[in-house]
């Protein structure tokens, strides 16, 4: 019997198996945290129509009882051996699993925004980035981290993306969308809260994104600023106070917050980096899994047997991962029959 | 007609066909980098001199390009050469040599016209 190895257990992953174990074939999930769902578990709700992330993540819940899902949860890939005809996947424990075909779900990581210290993540209390905020919506429940309930929130668009001084050259893509979520969840809770998005260009690239974005100005006076956060600083009362230029004015502009949320960008994985100068799997300058082509081979790498899913190849929304992610089943369901 | 000057709407609108390019193209082979800016306005924001005057580092890129250079040498007396616009620059332009670019060159230009 033919055997499976996925790595990670975020939606990508558990999509992989999920078609591939309906097809009878044996699947072993390997997840380095101590739960199934990955990055999607840092969601309260999904962009543009609001679904609920855990109804979503609970959909899969099914697939662990599959008596041909192995499961191997804490497990941490250390080493992909290539030299025999069946790969060996080995853990950081030593354990060792034969696999004709490997599945790389293996995600990315939220940009680490301590790394723009003159937007003051970590230096000043009421500096939270988008993945904080989105927990403060599992409590339903907005308070600035100095304990008060917010009159003015900065969304700051492009932390860790579209920056050269990072060096993450590219656009995440998905932080305008969650922005422009956020800033309705937000209003939803706190009505009065006065709401001013600080954006370079707005990338509403899906249908019904743009019909949101039209919404936040229409029924939710969400106001937008065109230039992007040059610094952040810390006023005596604890507020952060916005500097950036207005530019469609032409003047610098100030402005004092309650609290700043900062649209932190998606990275590649730690697991993507580390093949970084590895000669069996191609990772890009931005330090993702490179497909073949992005047009025709998206879930191929040049390595015969190893397949890829989901946004270890760059951001995609939860939608676009499922879709790559049963486009990747495919083509390892037919590795699998032609060998 | 000569009382009619005003009807004269050339400096209200660009003439993209009559541009004078010559400056920018200079500055452009020096400093390549200047050819890509996004207009974040990041520069201006943390202009140590755009903070008390009307001096508008962004806007040198759109005056060169537009071809309104007339208003460029002027305008440029007010930067100090600080440097924060080429450390806040998020694509990485080296603007404080575009500064001193379009200072030198405009000097030349200046000569070759003597």
């Amino acid at each position: 019997m033919k055997k499976i190895v996925v790595i990670g257990a975020g939606i990508a992953g558990l999509e992989v198996s999920k078609q591939l174990l309906q097809a009878n074939l044996p699947v072993t999930l390997i997840e380095q945290s101590s739960k199934i769902g990955g990055n999607i578990k840092n969601y309260a709700y999904l962009f543009p129509d609001f679904y609920n992330a855990e109804d979503l993540l609970n959909s899969y819940q099914y697939i662990i009882t599959d008596p041909n899902l192995q499961l191997l949860l804490n497990a941490h890939v250390s080493k992909i051996d290539f030299s025999k005809k069946i790969y060996n996947v080995i853990t950081k424990d030593g354990i060792t699993i034969p696999a004709d075909a490997i599945v790389i779900a293996t995600g990315y990581n939220t940009f680490d925004a301590r790394l723009k210290e003159e937007f003051g993540y970590g230096i000043y209390d009421n500096v939270i980035t988008s993945v904080e905020l989105e927990q403060m919506f599992k409590k339903q429940e907005i308070i600035t981290p100095s304990g008060k309930v917010p009159e003015r929130i900065g969304f700051i668009h492009c932390v860790g993306s579209r920056d050269a001084k990072v060096s993450n050259t590219y656009c995440s893509r998905l932080c305008c969308i969650t922005a422009i979520k956020q800033a309705i969840e937000t209003k939803k809770l706190l009505p009065l809260v006065e709401i001013f998005c600080f954006y370079i260009d707005l990338r509403m690239y899906g249908l019904l994104f743009e019909d949101l974005y039209l919404s936040a100005q229409r029924d939710y006076n969400i106001q937008f600023v065109r230039g992007r956060l040059s610094e952040a600083s810390e006023m005596i009362d604890k507020k952060i106070q916005i500097k950036a230029e207005d530019t469609l004015i032409g003047r610098p502009l100030q402005m004092s917050a309650d609290m700043i949320v900062l649209m932190v960008g998606m990275e590649a994985s730690d697991f993507s980096k580390q093949f970084k100068y590895h000669n069996d799997l191609n990772v890009n300058e931005h330090g993702f899994f490179d497909p073949i082509n992005p047009h025709n081979l998206r879930n191929l790498t040049a390595k015969e047997g190893v397949f890829l899913a989901g946004t270890s190849i760059g951001p995609m929304s939860v939608g676009e991962t499922i879709d790559h992610a049963r486009g990747t089943a495919l083509s390892v369901l037919s590795y699998i029959k032609s060998n | 007609m000569g009382d009619l000057d005003f009807l004269k709407v050339k400096h209200l609108h660009i003439d993209y066909d009559k541009l004078e390019l010559d400056l920018l193209n200079k500055v452009l082979e020096e400093e390549p980098s200047f050819q890509w800016c996004i207009s974040c306005g990041c520069c201006t924001a943390s202009c140590s001199a755009g903070n008390h005057t009307t001096f508008n580092v962004r806007r040198i890129s759109l005056l060169l390009r537009r071809g309104e250079i007339e208003s460029l040498e002027k305008e440029l007396e007010k930067c100090m050469l600080c440097g924060k616009c080429t450390l806040v620059c998020p694509r990485d332009i080296q603007l404080r040599n575009v500064v001193m670019n379009i200072k030198r060159n405009i000097l030349k230009y200046k000569m070759i016209l003597l």
